[in-house]
């Protein structure tokens, strides 16, 4: 699906990514965990092609396309889909205009019909449902006056409409009591299946009791430093990043 | 102050006047033709404001002295299609209609059908002796605070539109007047001269629109009065979508008096050179007024909007919001004051200006004005420029959109809480899709 090699990134000149390597396949589900200011959110703005982000070195092919150079419009085209952590207002504009423009800029670009309006509708209340999102939610403005569990919800609900092929959430449960959490998750395990990906960015463990990832990774200092598979994030949990990290600084000491 | 060009254009228009006197006959010794004879006479001894005014420091004026303008009245007719009309209305709501074609009502085009008897929505060039009696105790109690051009308007103004709601009337359906202009033959002068005259507990929505017939070079001057008498609620929106050649100065002067309520929208999208003038005067208490305005320019345009808000009375409210979207080299001005006189205890006087500027090159400049005499006030002011949202943008873009519409849909954001308080769903819609297409064809 998207393999990352040796992938360096500034922003505002500051080296952020300092080697990230990185192979996620069709029906994975990957983690990356690490303590605040690690590069984990700079690692999804990269990826869905945030201008603010300099890409100085390393390679990113996604299904078989290097995404370095593509524009951030053509990325979600391709099929890549980022749940913002701080998702946007857009006053004036519905959700449903806005996702209604999304759904079939993309199957332009992928050379499929427009979808019709009924089409459309049936597919909002479909996915609707899903996160029990109430319809009149759906016809205000994009996140205009929405609290922060319904903005979080909002992503994934655009999630389910672009059924996109490589989802990428950071810090998705962020903010979330517990039963927005369940709900999140939810919709999450709904999208996910044996043809597509997800790149869960998390700050703590608590969304993996939900989600459960195939391999889990440690994000420190713009790097990698350690994968495992599920287990490792309830180490983590438990230990902290602090052993991990120490672990890591070591060979650079000897 | 002397300036030789000046002279010569105050030459011609007393020459034209003159031109136009002779074509009148027997009206010439009308009321109206008085209005306009005293008009004419201050503005022989007014000059034209310059940058040394402060007024308008901003905006220089000499394109429009520097250009032989034909005032409507003497020039040749101009053909006008329906096409030409349906094309600039606003439509999918009822509403009455009347059309002016360089500032001169045109009766086949326009339809008042259905209009409440004692309702008097006319051309003021039909008016009998009972509604000039209504027109002439008005501009006895009114202070006219003219410049060269109001004084310019007033003495060429040959017709226009007048509303006159008698106490207690509603007009369901909102009058919409379309002020069509331009000419193949020559570069004409378009005087409209509005009034409207809103009577006790009585409610109207008036839209203004000022459009263009051609591309040609044309000069509106126009000059509309606006008085809100008690409980009286007026929406009344301005559209200004002129020729991108045309010069366009307009004057709004709102009187309010006791409990009423006026929401004035100030839509300006095209022209060259463009000069909104508001002046507000709050004479009474328990007063709402409501300042929306929203410019685009882009190309060399340049907008000037200028508002005076008058708080003489206690107890009133005035909210104002401006807010520009300039590209390319285009200019903008918001200068915005706000006077609280010594009386005018628990005023409430609210003014934001926001802009954003969407290339390198556009410039906008920002006035914003308190004066404060009264001790027992809330008031603030604000203004702000900036550029798109960048991270918004992403947003967009991250969810397969493409770049000009990503943008189209900021700039819709931008403009949405001056766009919302709209009342009339289609035309709000359809000046919704107007700003998108504003700024879209001009590849911004």
């Amino acid at each position: 699906m998207i393999t990352i090699k040796n992938l360096h990134a500034n922003v505002e000149g500051k080296e952020i990514l300092k080697g990230i390597n990185l192979q996620v396949n069709a029906g994975e589900i990957h983690a990356i965990m690490g303590p605040n200011g690690s590069g984990k959110s700079t690692l999804a703005n990269v990826l869905a092609g945030h201008e603010g982000y300099e890409v100085t070195e390393g390679e990113v092919i996604f299904e078989g396309k290097d995404l370095i150079d593509m524009p951030p419009e053509d990325r979600a085209r391709e099929g890549l889909f980022l749940a913002f952590q701080y998702p946007v207002e857009i006053p004036g504009i519905t959700n449903t205009v806005f996702l209604q423009t999304a759904i079939n800029e993309i199957r332009k670009y992928r050379g499929l019909p427009e979808l019709g309006a009924k089409e459309f509708l049936d597919l909002m209340r479909e996915k609707a449902k899903v996160l029990n999102i109430d319809s009149s939610l759906i016809s205000r403005s994009v996140n205009v006056g929405f609290s922060g569990g319904e903005k979080k919800k909002n992503e994934i609900f655009q999630l389910l409409m672009l059924d996109p092929k490589l989802a990428i959430l950071d810090e998705t449960d962020s903010g979330l009591d517990i039963d927005a959490l369940k709900i999140v998750a939810k919709g999450i395990n709904v999208f996910h299946n044996d043809n597509n990906a997800v790149i869960v960015v998390t700050h703590y463990q608590r969304l993996l009791d939900y989600i459960v990832p195939d391999f889990v990774h440690v994000l420190y200092n713009g790097r990698i430093i350690k994968s495992g598979d599920k287990n490792l994030a309830l180490q983590l949990e438990k230990e902290g990043y602090d052993q991990l990290i120490k672990e890591a600084a070591e060979p650079e000491q000897v | 102050m002397n300036n030789p060009k000046n002279i010569d254009i105050k030459e011609k228009f007393v020459k034209d006047f003159e031109l136009f006197e002779s074509k009148l006959n027997g009206e010439s010794k009308s009321y109206l033709h008085s209005l306009r004879k005293s008009a004419l006479e201050k503005f022989k001894t007014t000059e034209f404001p310059t940058l040394k005014d402060e007024e308008w420091r901003y905006t220089n004026i000499k394109p429009i002295l520097e250009t032989e303008f034909i005032p409507a009245v003497n020039s040749a007719p101009v053909k006008v299609t329906t096409g030409d009309v349906e094309k600039h209305l606003y439509g999918g709501f009822d509403f009455y209609k009347m059309v002016f074609v360089n500032g001169i009502f045109n009766t086949e085009l326009s339809d008042l059908s259905g209009l409440p008897a004692n309702v008097t929505v006319k051309n003021i060039n039909q008016f009998n002796n009972e509604e000039l009696d209504k027109v002439k105790e008005y501009f006895a109690k009114i202070e006219e605070s003219d410049n060269a051009f109001n004084m310019l308007n007033k003495a060429f103004a040959y017709d226009g539109t007048v509303i006159i709601l008698p106490d207690n009337t509603v007009l369901e359906k909102p009058v919409q007047v379309l002020y069509l202009t331009g000419s193949d033959t020559g570069q004409v002068l378009s005087s409209p001269r509005n009034l409207i005259l809103a009577g006790k507990n009585s409610q109207a929505k008036i839209i203004i629109s000022y459009q263009p017939l051609n591309d040609s070079k044309y000069f509106t001057n126009a000059v509309t009065d606006v008085y809100a008498d008690e409980n009286a609620i007026i929406d009344f929106y301005k559209i200004q979508n002129e020729s991108e050649k045309a010069f366009h100065i307009d004057k709004i002067e709102i009187t309010q008096k006791s409990k009423s309520v006026v929401s004035n929208f100030s839509l300006s999208f095209g022209g060259a050179l463009v000069r909104n003038d508001i002046n507000v005067l709050l004479d009474d208490e328990y007063i709402e007024n409501h300042l929306y305005g929203l410019y685009l320019a882009t190309d060399t345009q340049h907008v000037d909007n200028h508002t005076f808000i008058d708080h003489a009375k206690p107890n009133c409210e005035s909210n104002e919001l401006y807010k520009g979207i300039l590209d390319e080299k285009a200019r903008g001005i918001f200068s915005g004051k706000i006077l609280v006189r010594k009386d005018a205890q628990k005023t409430n006087a609210f003014q934001s200006n926001k802009s954003v500027l969407l290339s390198d090159t556009a410039v906008v400049d920002a006035k914003p004005q308190l004066e404060i005499y009264a001790d027992d006030v809330k008031c603030s002011h604000g203004a702000t420029v900036g550029q798109l949202d960048m991270t918004a943008y992403f947003y967009i873009l991250s969810r397969g959109i493409p770049s000009d519409l990503a943008k189209s849909m900021l700039i819709r954001a931008f403009a949405n809480d001056v766009i919302e308080p709209i009342k009339i769903k289609e035309l709000k819609e359809q000046l919704n899709h107007q700003i998108l297409q504003h700024l879209h064809s001009k590849d911004f």
